[in-house]
């Protein structure tokens, strides 16, 4: 069936994709595909490249060279072409603060060259779907950062997009607005809009994202999905250990030296605490404790993308 | 350039669908502040022409000292409302614009969209057009009311004062996208827009200026907006002389879209 290769063909294509600001190298040679229908992840650390990664997608910001289509479109001829099907969540809110809730809809559909019966009668249904209609004649500016980022999905769901980019969607929001976000975006996922977006929080990779890459200084680090990249590069369970501060040394676990040697195939040792990489967390604290360690604090969980991006780079996606 | 020269000459381009989309982003705000906008819009010209035109007029009419025994009230009311939309347009090119590059994030959200920078560029230009429009009708009502135009030609002043709006607006515009704080902004109106207002034949002609200064006063667009309108208004049109102004108004709006073409997309698209 030679026709199904259009169906399976990506939505987003990059090959050697870079980005530099004069001498800076923002995006540093990246190759991704993004298929149709997917939920696809840009994790990583502040100033890795992501939002720079995600603006050229938005055909937003000249691509310095490599490749890259959307759409199957080339972003510098076809940039009107390729935003017209395109739902684009910004970093910043970016909303009008002198127009009512529904007005920032309502002239965000006029912007797609909706009618304004048509731009009306998506933007009410928007608000429903984001549950804001009780606010829809509020200003913007007294609503809380959960409800303005609300607005923002439903103002970039105006010209119904095919794909959605989110620049993370959640950083600033506390857990029950974050919470709430993720089933609005589960929701849209669950009705076929490929959802690309950017995060440092690793679960909200882990919530979000069917497939992602690891992003770190410019370039891409790792790809698979949450599951493929934490049996990849990380063991199963992860032991975490706290010391009690010995005198006069710096990190908790400074005077630890050889003591935890063999105790598992890789170990982390933090400024708080120490990261025991173990298939059998509960059989690595029974060694730990016959050896004579005396921890302040065990804790047996399992690995994570934190974990991954740690492994892979050596720091902590939150610093 | 020539390929931007021949964008701007296709008339298809100003009046890009999409450049629509801005005017009526502006006019959705402005519903909201409308009412005051127009009081404040009429009480500014009554105040100016009573103050300056009949009072001070009282003692320059005395003197008898501006050519051709005209009042000094019709002297200065087309000159004051040409000026009033040239402080509009400059205005609002700047602050304004700042913030939806900068602050508000509204540029930003919008190239989100179909619309491009220029669409940004030539809508906005339209808004502060409409709003100079709106002050100057408003401002030919108070003339109108105190009777201050020899002629009835005096509503194409309100062409022309626009045309002066866009004249400062544009090229302004063009020099708010290379500016990343809005501290240029109170030296090109110190040391710019109001010495012009003072010294381009608004309240007195520009032949009482020194020698040296009076070349100074031709290239300023405020001079020819002031000239062709007061020559429409006091019924002394020269044809040849209006001609001239209204082309230096054009050359300066053109070039100042053609500048801000560049500008907008070098700031806006990076």
């Amino acid at each position: 069936m030679p026709e199904t290769a259009p169906a399976t063909a990506p939505l987003i294509h990059a090959r050697g994709l870079r980005k530099c600001f004069g001498a800076f190298t923002a995006v540093d040679g990246v190759d991704f595909d993004v298929a149709p229908g997917e939920a696809f992840g840009f994790l990583g650390p502040n100033g890795a490249g992501k939002t720079s990664t995600m603006r050229m997608i938005g055909t937003v910001s000249p691509v310095t060279s490599g490749t890259l289509t959307v759409f199957g479109l080339d972003p510098a001829r076809h940039g009107a072409k390729i935003r017209t099907r395109l739902g684009v969540v910004p970093q910043a809110d970016t909303l009008d603060n002198e127009l009512s809730v529904l007005e920032n809809l309502l002239i965000y559909g006029r912007y797609f060259d909706l009618s304004w019966a048509e731009s009306r009668r998506r933007a009410i249904e928007l608000l429903e779907f984001v549950q804001l209609t009780d606010r829809a004649n509020d200003k913007v500016e007294p609503l809380s950062g959960g409800m303005k980022r609300r607005l923002v999905i439903a103002r970039s769901l105006i010209n119904e997009p095919s794909l959605l980019l989110l620049d993370e969607p959640t950083t600033g929001l506390d857990p029950q607005a974050r919470h709430l976000l993720w089933d609005r975006l589960y929701r849209l996922k669950q009705r076929g809009v490929t959802l690309c977006l950017t995060t440092h929080y690793m679960d909200e990779a882990e919530q979000l994202c069917d497939r992602l890459v690891v992003m770190d200084r410019a370039k891409i680090v790792a790809e698979g999905s949450p599951r493929q990249l934490i049996e990849k590069y990380v063991t199963k369970e992860v032991l975490e250990l706290r010391f009690p501060r010995a005198e006069g040394e710096a990190d908790d676990s400074a005077h630890l030296d050889g003591q935890l040697d063999g105790l598992a195939e890789r170990i982390e040792q933090l400024p708080d605490r120490v990261l025991v990489y173990t298939a059998d967390g509960e059989a690595a604290v029974a060694t730990a404790f016959e050896r004579g360690l005396r921890p302040a604090s065990v804790l047996v969980r399992r690995s994570t993308l934190e974990d991954v991006f740690l492994r892979l780079t050596g720091r902590s996606l939150i610093e | 350039m020539t390929v931007i020269g021949l964008r701007i000459a296709r008339p298809g381009a100003i009046a890009s669908r999409r450049s629509l989309r801005v005017l009526e982003h502006d006019l959705l705000v402005f519903r909201r502040g409308w009412f005051s906008y127009l009081l404040s819009g009429l009480s500014q010209p009554f105040l100016y022409l009573v103050a300056m035109g009949i009072g001070l007029g009282l003692y320059v009419n005395r003197n008898g000292s501006l050519p051709g025994g005209v009042p000094y009230l019709d002297y200065i009311a087309p000159a004051l409302l040409v000026t009033q939309a040239m402080m509009a347009g400059a205005f609002e090119a700047a602050w304004p614009i700042m913030g939806k590059i900068t602050w508000d994030g509204t540029y930003e959200a919008a190239l989100n969209t179909p619309l491009s920078a220029c669409d940004l560029l030539l809508g906005d230009l339209m808004w502060i057009g409409f709003r100079a429009t709106l002050l100057s009708v408003l401002f030919l009502l108070v003339i109108a009311v105190l009777g201050a135009a020899a002629s009835p030609l005096v509503v194409l002043a309100v062409p022309v004062a626009v045309l002066t709006a866009l004249a400062f607006a544009a090229p302004i515009m063009a020099f708010t996208a290379t500016q990343s704080r809005d501290s240029g902004f109170n030296a090109l109106f110190r040391f710019g827009i109001t010495p012009l207002f003072l010294f381009s034949g608004t309240f007195f002609p520009i032949e009482k200026l020194p020698l040296f200064l009076q070349p100074l006063a031709w290239i300023t667009p405020l001079y020819h907006g002031v000239a062709a309108a007061r020559s429409l208004s006091l019924g002394q049109v020269e044809p040849v002389g209006l001609t001239v102004h209204i082309s230096a108004l054009a050359v300066v709006v053109v070039a100042g879209v053609a500048a801000g073409r560049i500008t907008f997309r070098r700031r806006l698209v990076v």
